[in-house]
């Protein structure tokens, strides 16, 4: 009986002490991060804005875009939700807006559910930059692309075309049959075979639907219904690195070239043991690097996001604003055996 | 007006332990040494706190963000207070918001009034709660293993509907409305139709004999029937409410974020029943009130803003939520496994 009554009071300190010791945890963080620091006029408190922490890719990426902010001596920040939802990103701008960053750097997770939240942070006067995954261009200042769909079957081409000699049988191995970008880049590629690789030819594509065991039995049953094969192109990261593994045990290695799109993580063994020689994507430390100086060309007023803008980006170079307030990195980035340790995504 | 704690302690405690320890101890002291208020005192001294250290915490824009985040959960809180008191549990209401919200973004594309596919979306909300209760009542299916394979289900329908695709367009009206806050306040205005689902939720639960009903039902099935409550009609009746309030949230959460999307709130269900607990519902059944469940839903809330402001990472912040939660299920385990240690006489009275 006593029992009974000392236990409610019991919690209640309990629940109290709890209280306390998140109070402290409060006080504690307030004090050491209340600081607000800025350098000169400008506001160049840029922070990154990922579709989830703990992705490699966006380590990467971000990790330019803190290189390029250190180099304009601007406050560099990364926040986001720990899995890749929008309306937790959604709360991420809101808190942003309040704490009146300079520019929010972000990969969208929907192109419209940010749309309000974004709207507001643009109306407070913060500068919006999107990589990686665009929203609607009406709720961002600029976005940076990371490849055109030319540039994209262009380097495919000329990887595949300069590995086997620029003769003999070809194939591509794609992602489904009704992929849309996957089949613009293989027209875009047809093109240019037929019109700068004459004794280059296309025999078969084949398609493994962006899954691991259908493209590594697709790959194999291309090897055998073409014995002259010299090369195949994977256009898609799934189909590259499954192509490899099944080059990589075969008695093809070596004898038939792969290329395509690959992350340097999938491609890392492949390359080393010689499968591969190069293949392409693009490099997400210059698009965060990138990004970071669109950053600032908009908080110092020299771009608003309108087509024929300039701006320089350190050690990139000079670049354009495009239509829609697009900015292209440029040419996708080839990987191979001198570079690839040097990425981690 | 002591009905907040009375069902408690009628089934719990011994009768005689019941009058002298409860009825012996003055009235205001049974209404706010409690648990409920223990939290409610929690959101109050970390709001005081964090409006003085963490920089723009204090304002009401921060206000208007919390609210807006905390309103699903919030609602949803209220039927799954009436679920989880009778024993049972709904983990499906997550995937009712994404069926609800995909239900939405076709009907209205399809050319549907938005209020005619309002009403549709409260309605499948009711069949979903109805299958779920069909399953738990009728079949007599433990309400874990039905509602893990209606939150696979209902989520599996709402994703196939749409795919990775999203619809958008949706009247500016209702999308301004669900954002707008009342006055200068901060408060939004859809806070008002959360106050009266507070206060309707409220009052049945604790003050009509159907909500004690539920209290009976959680803490002895057997008794509670042979007491006269009918015990599948209310554990229906219960998975109806969440069903139904889960659909509301999916129609708020849709036009909160102008996009209908299958995955639109993966995950909410264990923000709804972590909530529910902190908020002091015991998830054995039998015992919570609601004011501890509002409690619990605003100190996660209040707590992880200001963690946000505060820079800290998200990780960290869900850390410390889950934390909190562990630390507050296992607080009265302590305190009466510290108590048996000390030597009878010198137990405290009162």
């Amino acid at each position: 009986m006593l029992f009974h009554t000392s236990k409610r009071k019991g919690v209640t300190r309990v629940l109290g002490l709890a209280a306390a010791a998140v109070t402290l945890a409060l006080v504690a963080t307030g004090c050491s991060t209340g600081t607000t620091s800025g350098s000169g006029d400008a506001n160049y408190k840029i922070t990154f804005l990922p579709k989830n922490l703990g992705n490699a890719y966006f380590d990467t990426s971000d990790k330019g875009g803190e290189k390029a902010i250190k180099e304009f001596k601007g406050t560099y920040k990364e926040v986001g939700p720990a899995t890749a939802t929008a309306d937790a990103q959604v709360s991420y701008i809101n808190t942003l807006t309040q704490q009146n960053v300079g520019a929010i750097v972000l990969s969208a997770n929907d192109p419209t559910a940010l749309g309000s939240a974004l709207t507001q942070a643009k109306t407070a006067g913060v500068k919006i930059v999107t990589f990686d995954s665009d929203t609607d261009a009406k709720y961002r200042d600029i976005f940076i692309n990371q490849a055109t769909a030319e540039g994209i079957a262009k380097i495919q081409v000329d990887l595949i075309t300069k590995q086997i000699g620029d003769t003999g049988d070809v194939a591509i191995l794609s992602a489904s049959a009704n992929a849309t970008n996957q089949n613009a880049w293989i027209d875009l590629m047809k093109a240019d075979l037929t019109k700068n690789h004459p004794n280059v030819k296309l025999v078969d594509t084949v398609y493994g639907n962006d899954d691991d065991q259908t493209s590594f039995d697709k790959t194999a049953a291309l090897l055998q219904t073409y014995p002259n094969l010299k090369g195949i192109i994977s256009p898609t990261t799934v189909g590259i690195a499954a192509a490899a593994r099944y080059l990589s045990t075969s008695s093809f290695k070596g004898k038939v070239a792969l290329t395509g799109l690959g992350t340097p993580n999938q491609m890392r063994d492949y390359v080393n043991d010689g499968t591969v020689t190069a293949f392409a994507l693009w490099n997400p430390a210059d698009l965060g690097y990138l990004a970071s100086y669109a950053a600032k060309a908009l908080i110092d007023g020299k771009i608003t996001g309108k087509k024929g803008d300039t701006f320089t980006a350190g050690t990139l170079g000079k670049f354009t604003v495009g239509e829609k307030g697009t900015v292209l990195l440029g040419d996708p980035y080839t990987f191979d055996k001198s570079n690839i340790a040097t990425f981690n995504f | 007006m002591s009905s907040i704690d009375a069902p408690i302690d009628l089934d719990k405690a011994p009768a005689s332990a019941r009058a002298i320890a409860d009825y012996g101890r003055p009235l205001w002291k049974r209404w706010f040494l409690t648990r409920e208020f223990a939290v409610i005192g929690a959101v109050i001294v970390v709001w005081i706190v964090a409006s003085s250290v963490v920089p723009y915490f204090g304002s009401t824009t921060t206000l208007a963000y919390l609210l807006l985040d905390a309103t699903p959960i919030l609602m949803i809180a209220l039927p799954m207070t009436f679920v989880i008191i009778t024993g049972e549990i709904d983990l499906s209401v997550a995937s009712t918001i994404g069926l609800s919200s995909v239900m939405l973004g076709v009907l209205t594309k399809a050319g549907v009034p938005i209020v005619i596919a309002m009403v549709l979306c409260l309605v499948l909300g009711l069949v979903a709660g109805a299958i779920n209760g069909f399953l738990v009542t009728v079949v007599g299916l433990p309400s874990l293993a039905v509602t893990i394979g209606t939150l696979a289900l209902f989520r599996g329908v709402a994703v196939g509907l749409l795919g990775t695709t999203a619809i958008t367009n949706f009247p500016i009206f209702w999308q301004t409305l669900v954002q707008s806050r009342i006055g200068t306040t901060g408060i939004p205005v859809v806070m008002l139709l959360v106050i009266v689902l507070i206060l309707i939720f409220g009052a049945v639960l604790h003050f009509t004999p159907f909500g004690r009903g539920l209290f009976a039902l959680g803490l002895s099935k057997d008794t509670a029937a042979f007491s006269g409550v009918k015990v599948n009609r209310a554990k229906f009746i219960a998975f109806l409410l969440t069903g139904l309030i889960s659909a509301l949230a999916g129609i708020y959460w849709t036009l909160r974020y102008g996009s209908a999307r299958g995955d639109n709130a993966m995950g909410l269900e264990l923000s709804v029943i972590a909530a529910t607990l902190l908020g002091g519902v015991s998830i054995f059944g039998g015992k919570g009130a609601l004011h501890g469940v509002i409690g619990g839903v605003l100190l996660i809330g209040v707590l992880q803003s200001a963690l946000r402001l505060a820079n800290v990472s998200s990780d960290a912040i869900n850390i410390v939520t889950g934390a909190l939660l562990i630390f507050s299920v296992l607080s009265p385990r302590i305190l009466a496994w510290t108590r048996q240690l000390r030597p009878p006489g010198r137990r405290r009275e009162k």
